[in-house]
């Protein structure tokens, strides 16, 4: 708890809450481009990071943030599915250079502008292949004001833990609605401590050579070790290669540390009614109208249980096993096509799911109601 | 023992190839300017300059095609201490699909050195026009001659600011023309003239690189600006923004049963946003629970503005309101913005000025003159007559936010009074 704030009632948006954890957990650059609905992040960021830069474009505002980051900073950025697009290839580069940063994705309506003010979930399946080869790049989602605050330091965390760009992802009608909220509520954000290679090592230090799946950190703005980072295929060195042995087992280690260490960055919120057969599924914005929905059908003595995934990629395997524990399962979210049961079960949907999808206007709780049921 | 700059002198280039030039005349202008192979670090990307990495004994980054400027500029933020040295490399493709990071890395005169490799094609990907390449000069995508003249890349980012640009031809020994860009504070472009010996010198046969560089327009030289490098310049900081959050006391009572939605709806410059973020803080004075959302076109100070507020004595989750409880309208443009919600409500107020058409509507309909007090005030006003029917907010919660706000000033608040005490 925030000690010092006990009993702070105030009227504030999600995403003054979100740069103010990130800041707090560590991270010491905003770098910006303007684009609805996340200027709110990107005037927080500008006002709370230490070093804030305007980027002339969002290719740059990535490569601005990679060559931070290969110099020991921590950075953030938030944009929207416009400029996320033009990131993408800049975010493949920092996966594969192992660069640690946070990027909050505000989703709203597509397909590409779209419309700039209306809320959606619609680039979850766009984030699930967003790196070439297929391999998972982190995405934690909020579902609430709480949310805003825990996960974004665990963003910046598992960034900086697991050296990769982490995704936030978040949509407008969460980062620019206002709320009643008791500041006093939150837990303490602790610092995350960046770890550096010993410098008292006088031995060869490799930029790619891992300890536990992660490899030590050096800064290249330091002079006693060679750094060589590279996006493209490359040795433990940093070295480009074709496809030697070397060079393809570091790659199956980018997989494969994101998907061993990720069981420590896993949350969902799972709340179980006992001899429930209905589940209801939820994540982001959409949880809220869930969790209403619950609670009404909880006072009118239906038996029914709610799962808030929030940990979004890499999936843990429990979503998938308590998914089919349930006779019917409910899954809400703001797009036409299922995005979050595709990713876990391809396009082939289990006998026991319904799905409740929306385009343009936010999924009620009376919708969930009815579907349950139905 | 002294470590240099390159590893092997066997670099990976064709026979005749300019990049072994640059390589190696870069490697001893840093040595002449007294630099440690760790000093530096070498950012390069995609083409055959990104390819002498692995014979650099200083730090390097090896990046995506055309984007090592932004790359080198982010590290250039990060770096303040002024005995390290970035360079980038990169070639003529790179600079034609990265020329806006070569501006801006330009524009704020950041410190790096940018060697250009201008062969005037792309080389790695087996010879096709760059928008470096002039008019005239073939390659395998323009058999008979590019129809277009190339950009000036030393014009254009001296334009754009930077400290230092020199075009250069890559033949003999070059090291010292390197070295003043290399000991320019702030940035500095070097554009290095080569011709490429698998495809230039094949396609352009009897074409000497001097001609060639004459013909296309092509001055040698050097241009300067007289600025300072880069400073990361940074306005006044906030260390907490949670800090800065105005703290509502409970200090009112509402007498609100169940949670209700409210839409309030007018003209852009008429005080929608103040009166609705007045509302929601005179809720919480008054122990209850509010979500705000304000609507609006991408032009803000014109057409309709909307806010939309739950008010609730429990705690909230979901904040979308499809059909409110009560609407207040106090123009024409909150009214054709809401007017299918209001049609569409079967119970609840609708609250509208006067002057409008009230549209069919199950809705209980309480008219009045909102833009007496003028229209700048309307919606404020409407918000003090909303709470007087109602109850479900104090008038005095509404006026003690306006005071601890310091609102009073900015607001007619004496004929605001007077008109609410009209109000029946």
């Amino acid at each position: 708890m925030l000690a010092n704030k006990k009993g702070m009632q105030t009227l504030t948006d999600a995403s003054r809450l979100i740069i103010e954890s990130m800041a707090r957990a560590g991270a010491d650059a905003f770098i910006g481009y303007p684009i609805t609905p996340a200027n709110l992040l990107y005037l927080y960021g500008s006002q709370r990071m230490p070093l804030m830069l305007a980027a002339p474009d969002e290719i740059t505002t990535l490569q601005w943030m990679a060559g931070l980051s290969a110099a020991g900073r921590i950075p953030v950025t938030a944009t929207s599915f416009p400029g996320y697009a033009l990131m993408i290839e800049s975010i493949n580069m920092a996966y594969m250079m192992e660069l640690p940063m946070v990027i909050i994705l505000v989703q709203r309506l597509g397909p590409a502008t779209g419309t700039a003010t209306c809320g959606a979930q619609g680039d979850l399946a766009l984030l699930n292949g967003q790196i070439s080869g297929g391999h998972p790049l982190p995405v934690l989602c909020t579902s609430s004001f709480e949310d805003c605050w825990t996960l974004s330091a665990k963003a910046v965390e598992m960034a900086v833990n697991l050296r990769t760009p982490v995704v936030l992802l978040t949509s407008k009608e969460e980062v620019m609605t206002s709320k009643s909220f008791d500041v006093s509520s939150l837990p303490e954000i602790i610092k995350t401590e960046r770890k550096y290679y010993d410098m008292k090592c006088d031995g060869k230090y490799k930029s790619y050579k891992p300890t536990d799946l992660i490899p030590d950190f050096l800064p290249v703005t330091q002079a006693k070790h060679q750094v060589r980072l590279n996006a493209s295929t490359h040795d433990q060195q940093g070295l480009l290669q074709h496809s030697s042995d070397e060079a393809m087992n570091n790659t199956r280690r980018l997989e494969e540390k994101i998907r061993q260490k990720a069981y420590e960055f896993t949350w969902y919120d799972l709340d179980e009614t006992e001899k429930a057969d209905t589940l209801v599924v939820a994540y982001g914005i959409t949880a809220a109208a869930a969790k209403d929905a619950v609670n009404q059908l909880r006072s009118e003595g239906e038996k029914v249980s709610l799962l808030i995934p929030k940990t979004l990629i890499p999936a843990p395997d429990v979503y998938i096993e308590i998914m089919d524990s349930y006779t019917t399962v409910v899954v809400a979210e703001e797009n036409i096509n299922n995005q979050f049961c595709k990713m876990l079960y391809g396009i082939r949907k289990p006998l026991n799911q319904r799905f409740i999808g929306s385009l343009g206007k936010m999924i009620t709780p009376q919708q969930i109601i009815e579907e349950v049921k139905s | 023992m002294t470590v240099p700059f390159l590893n092997t002198d066997a670099l990976p280039y064709c026979k005749g190839c300019g990049h072994s030039l640059i390589a190696k005349n870069t490697a001893k202008a840093l040595e002449k300017l007294n630099y440690q192979p760790l000093d530096v670090i070498v950012v390069t990307d995609i083409g055959c300059h990104g390819i002498i990495d692995k014979c650099l004994n200083t730090h390097t980054v090896h990046g995506l095609h055309g984007r090592s400027v932004a790359l080198g500029a982010g590290i250039s933020f990060a770096n303040d201490d002024p005995n390290r040295k970035i360079i980038v490399f990169i070639g003529d493709g790179g600079s034609t699909i990265g020329l806006q990071h070569i501006m801006e890395a330009a524009r704020l005169n950041l410190n790096l050195t940018v060697v250009v490799h201008n062969n005037y094609l792309y080389g790695m990907t087996g010879g096709q026009s760059s928008g470096l390449t002039p008019v005239g000069f073939s390659t395998t995508t323009s058999l008979e001659g590019n129809p277009f003249e190339g950009y000036d890349i030393c014009a254009l980012t001296h334009t754009a600011g930077a400290a230092y640009v020199s075009r250069i031809m890559g033949i003999g020994d070059i090291s010292d023309k390197l070295a003043i860009a290399l000991s320019t504070k702030g940035f500095s472009l070097v554009e290095v003239m080569e011709i490429c010996p698998s495809y230039g010198v094949k396609l352009n046969p009897r074409r000497k690189l001097a001609e060639i560089v004459e013909s296309s327009g092509r001055q040698l030289g050097e241009w300067t600006n007289k600025r300072e490098p880069h400073v990361n310049h940074q306005g006044r900081k906030n260390e907490d923004l949670l800090a800065t959050l105005p703290v509502i006391k409970k200090g009112f009572k509402s007498y609100l049963k169940s949670p209700m939605s409210l839409v309030l709806s007018g003209s852009a410059g008429e005080g929608v946003q103040l009166a609705a973020g007045l509302v929601s803080k005179a809720a919480i004075s008054s122990g209850l629970h509010v979500s705000q959302k304000g609507s609006y076109p991408v032009t803000v100070g014109v057409g309709f503005s909307t806010s939309e507020l739950n008010l609730s004595p429990v705690p909230l989750s979901f904040h979308g309101i499809n059909l409110p409880d009560t609407a207040i309208i106090t123009s024409q443009d909150g009214l054709d913005h809401n007017r299918k919600r209001i049609e569409a409500m079967t119970s609840g107020k609708l609250i509208i000025d006067s002057s409008l058409e009230v549209p069919q509507t199950a809705a209980e309909v309480l008219q009045y003159d909102f833009r007496s007090v003028g229209e700048r005030n309307a919606s404020v006003f409407a918000i003090f007559y909303w709470a007087l029917k109602t109850g479900i907010i104090s008038t005095e919660s509404l006026f003690k936010v306006i005071q601890d706000e310091g609102k009073g000033e900015k607001l007619p608040m004496a004929k605001i009074k007077d008109a609410l005490s009209a109000v029946k």
